[in-house]
Formats: structure tokens, sequence, C-alpha cells
């Protein structure tokens, strides 16, 4: 049985499901499941972690640490790792996870497996597999030397377990010591839409230039929002004004990995496949039968995307009702 | 100022991957090397910054094979004025990159500002701007898409999850990693493309730096491309039956809806 030790991640008071993926992955392989969470006033989440198999939840509370900064928690986290001796630390790909776990890393001089999208646990060590160039190749990696195994986890890569609230953890509260920060959250500018951000999503409704403006884009917030959806965007969509850089989907914006892609109107260049190859089932709806989206489409209507969009939405809405 | 870039060169976008007969890397032959996207925010706004500060200088980094010079070139003809180029394998990993990069930055007198992007579009862990502030015990504020330069402070908004913005306060020195939106990015003028020839681009060797190969922490093995995907099923009729076909199939056979 290896230590398994969670960065858990919650925001706003609420706990993120990418944490839930990971206690569920280490502790269904029967391993030692510690998780640490941080924040303000975050002690009552602990129980909800102890429900998808956490046996140890580590909670360190302090007004330094309502916001994360990667100078703050890793000044809580490193040395509690020190005194848990993991052999292996897990956090998701997230804003968050993906800034933190580095800094970690580098003061444990040990390695670091970003944006994993397979996780296998083999006695004390871990099997992953992550992608490069944006998912055109994967690779496996190998950890050399002999410190703890880092890696973070791709959002939706694993699947959330269902939860058992006959299940408890041991809450130990921990007293932070902070030494000096220099950098600190003055604000922040909450996002207006409300919908799910588009790595985190289970499902995402991408549009293209097809959708020739920014206004045609309702459509299929209309159709996201019956769904509980994300709306992403293509390259094209986003460098001709549509849609903010933060919902392009691709190389050079957010790599996805939903249960379900819809891609409206996107016709497939190389570097948009990159960053949705990994979704679970993709749709596309095109008017041109040659685009290169179908070839990668597990279903393919061939139509306009202004006809079918809101046919969809009132099927999927029918669908939701039931 | 000392302004510093750390910049990689990688693959275009468009570049169709293929693999090395054994495995274990990719094959790199005619591929179109580029300075990786976001690193381009990250130049633009060392000179932006030196053009509001003058008599500062912008040094521009790279760690790769001889290869990556070229980029570095790239970098000194938008108007950055030196370039350090240091030597490691292909294979390198982020840690043995970011020890690389942070190990010639120590050489450095004075580094006021690091700017990087964040993250590299080829590899794509954004590691390495954390891991060289952490090596050089700086802070580091990444995925910033606005600055305001106060007194030895800067003022960041960075992106977070779900559209939200962070407005992130750090002292100076501070190592910033760029998100799209910065700025806008110059084109290399002729005279700067000639100018460019003759700035200096020092070389250095991991021994000159206290690094060694053994600070590599992963290696990358068994690579694979994509398994090729099975045709999908095309869902004909009229629009209105295609809606309720694909619908059903989503939500009765695939159960994702």
């Amino acid at each position: 049985m290896a230590k398994v030790f969670i960065i858990a991640e919650q925001r706003d008071g609420r706990l993120k499901k990418s944490t839930f993926e990971l206690i569920g992955a280490a502790s269904s392989a029967g391993h030692e499941t510690h998780a640490v969470l941080l924040g303000e006033g975050v002690s009552g989440l602990a129980t909800e972690l102890g429900h998808y198999g956490a046996k140890t939840v580590h909670v360190a509370e302090h007004s330094a640490l309502k916001y994360y900064t990667s100078e703050a928690y890793s000044q809580v986290i490193v040395p509690l790792v020190k005194s848990i001796s993991p052999h292996i630390i897990l956090g998701s790909h997230s804003p968050t996870g993906r800034d933190l776990m580095p800094r970690i890393a580098a003061q444990l001089e040990t390695g670091l497996a970003s944006d994993c999208t397979q996780l296998r646990f083999e006695g004390n060590q871990i099997q992953v597999r992550r992608p490069v160039y944006a998912g055109k190749a994967t690779v496996e990696v190998e950890f050399l030397g002999n410190g703890p195994k880092l890696a973070t986890i791709r959002p939706n890569a694993l699947g959330i377990p269902k939860p058992n609230t006959g299940l408890s953890a041991t809450v130990v509260q921990i007293s932070p010591h902070l030494g000096t920060l220099r950098t600190r959250v003055l604000d922040v500018v909450k996002g207006s839409s409300g919908r799910p951000d588009v790595t985190e999503a289970s499902i995402v409704v991408s549009g293209g230039r097809s959708l020739k403006s920014a206004e045609n884009f309702k459509i299929l917030e209309d159709l996201a929002d019956v769904l509980g959806a994300a709306v992403g965007a293509s390259r094209a969509a986003v460098d001709a004004g549509f849609r903010p850089h933060r919902d392009q989907v691709g190389q050079t914006g957010k790599v996805v990995s939903p249960s379900l892609y819809l891609a409206c109107g996107i016709s497939g260049a190389i570097q948009h496949l990159a960053g949705m190859r990994t979704s679970k089932v993709i749709v596309a709806i095109n008017t041109d039968p040659e685009a290169p989206i179908f070839e990668l489409a597990d279903y393919g209507i061939v139509g306009d995307l202004f006809t079918l969009v809101p046919l969809l939405q009132e099927e999927f809405k029918k669908v939701k009702e039931n | 100022m000392n302004i510093y870039v750390c910049i990689k060169q990688v693959p275009d976008t468009e570049t169709k991957i293929k693999l090395n007969p054994n495995q274990s890397g990719i094959d790199t032959t005619g591929i179109k090397w580029i300075v990786s996207p976001y690193d381009e925010f990250a130049v633009e706004e060392a000179l932006r910054l030196k053009e509001k500060n003058p008599g500062s200088t912008v040094t521009v980094l790279s760690a790769g094979p001889s290869r990556v010079i070229e980029a570095i070139r790239t970098a000194l003809a938008t108007g950055a004025d030196q370039g350090i180029h240091i030597e490691i394998p292909e294979t390198a990993d982020n840690h043995l990159t970011a020890k690389a990069l942070a190990g010639a930055l120590k050489k450095e007198t004075q580094v006021d500002l690091i700017f990087t992007g964040k993250e590299a579009i080829d590899d794509g862990a954004s590691q390495v701007s954390q891991l060289v502030a952490e090596y050089l015990h700086l802070p580091c504020v990444s995925v910033v898409n606005s600055i305001q330069y106060g007194n030895q402070t800067v003022q960041c908004k960075r992106e977070i999850e779900g559209g939200s913005i962070e407005i992130l306060e750090s002292s100076m020195p501070v190592l910033i990693a760029a998100q799209k939106g910065l700025n806008e990015p110059r084109y290399a003028s002729l005279p700067n493309i000639l100018k460019a020839k003759k700035k200096e681009v020092k070389s250095l060797k991991l021994g000159d730096i206290g690094v060694s190969e053994a600070d590599q922490k992963i290696r990358y093995k068994n690579f694979q491309l994509p398994p090729p995907k099975q045709a999908g099923k095309k869902i004909s009729g009229d629009p209105t039956a295609q809606a309720k076909e694909l619908v059903r199939i989503l939500h009765a056979e695939a159960k994702v809806v």
C-alpha cells in the first residue's frame, strides 16, 4: 500500500470535481489516501473528502490562504509533505494545480509529470501517460531518482467516483507558519457567464468562424445552458473577435477532455483537433462533408448549424425534462 | 532595468508529428521551428518596458540544442539587446531546462524582471516558469494578461477558472508568465533584422553554471501516436430527424447526456 497525498481544491467554499477524481482513484486502488485542504473557513468540506475515500484530511486555515498563491500554499504543503513522506503526490491540472505543483516539485527536488491523461498505480509507483504536442502524440513518463513521484491529472480524465456517506476521514487541523509573502491577491473579479470553465466542464459546445458574429454565439450559449455545458471556440472564431481567448480550444488555447464535445461549424484545423482529441464522444456539425473534423467525430451531421442547433436544443430539453 | 526573457523554440502548430523508429522521440526532419507563441508576448512586454525605461537592457535566454540560437536571433530582430544560449540535450526535461535557465540568470549581476510564456506549446507542461522562479527564490505570477508597473512592485491580472480574473500584487524582482492578450507582438523590421546579426549571443555549457545532466528528474519514453479513430457515424435525414436521432444516440447509447 502506497501513501498518496492529494492537493484538494476548493473555490468559494465548494470542492472541485477534479479533486474527487484523484481521491477516488487513489483510495479505490487501496492506498492510504491523504488530502490537504487550504483556505479560510473550509474545515466543513473535510467530511465530503472522506466520502470519496480520503483517510486523513489535513486542513490549514489562514486569512493569507483564502486565495491561492503558489508562495503561501507551498509554504504550508511542503513541510506537511516532508512530515508524511508520501510515495506519490497528485494534483489536478487546473489553473491552481498547474501553477502550484512545479513549486512543490522544485522545493522537494523531485520529478513532476504534468497534465496526465492516464494514471495507474503500481506498488509504490505510478505509471502515467501524458499528451505532448497538444495531443498529437503521447508519452510515458519515467521518474528518475528516489523522491516522491508528482503528477497533475487532466480534469475529467479519471471519472468521478460515487461518494459513500458511510466513509469518514480523520481531520487534522494544522497551524500554518507562513514566512514572508511577496505575492498577495488583492481582488478576484468573477466571470459573468455562470457557465463552467471549458477545461472542467463535462460537456463543451464549441463554435467556429461559421457562426459569423459574436451575437450568433447566442444559439450555442442557449444550447450550452440546457446541457449545463461550457462554450468553447476555435482559434478562427477567437481571432475574428467572436469570443474571448479564454474560450479558445486548441494548441494555443485550452486543452479539453469532456465526455461530450459538440463542434458546430468548426472545420478541424490540426491545432484545434489537438485541443479536443481526448474528448470521450465528439459530435461534428458542418456544411462541408469534407471537413477534417468528421475524421475525428464519433457522430457527424452534414448540415447547417443555424437550423440544427435550435432543434438540438429542443430535443435535449425534452431529455432533460424526463 | 535589467530585463530577461526566457523563450523556447518549438515545432510550428501546423506540424504533423511523426515518431522516430524506436519511438524514443519525434522525427524532427523537416520541422519548421518557431518561437513558442506565448513567449512572443513575453518578448514584446520586455521591449515595451524597455522603451518606457530608457537605459534598460533586454536579454533573451533559451536552453536547448544549438538550433535554438535561431529563436534567440528572431527575438533580437524584434529589438532585444543580447542573447544567452545554454546548451542542453534535446531530451532535457523541465527541471534540467529550468536549472539551466536559473543557473545562467544567477551569473547576471542584477535581475529586475523575468518574462516568459505561460507554457510552451510543444510540451505544454507549464512547469518551467515556476521552477525557474523557485530556483532563483523569486515569486512567480502566471497566466498574466495585464501588468501595471509600480515602484518595485507589479500589479498583475491573471486568468483563473471560469473566466474570473485575479488581481495580484508582487514585489520585484519577479518572474511573470505571459498569457495571450497581454499585448500585440511586433514584427521584426528590416534594419533590426540586419542589426540582430551583429548582436552578441553568449553560449554557456551546463558545466559553466554548476548544473549537470543528473539534474534531470523525468524522462519521456514509449512515444505513441493517437490510435486512428474508427470512422464515425454520419446521421442522415431531414434536420428534425437528424436532431432527434443524435440526441437519442447521445442519451440512450453513448449515455453522455
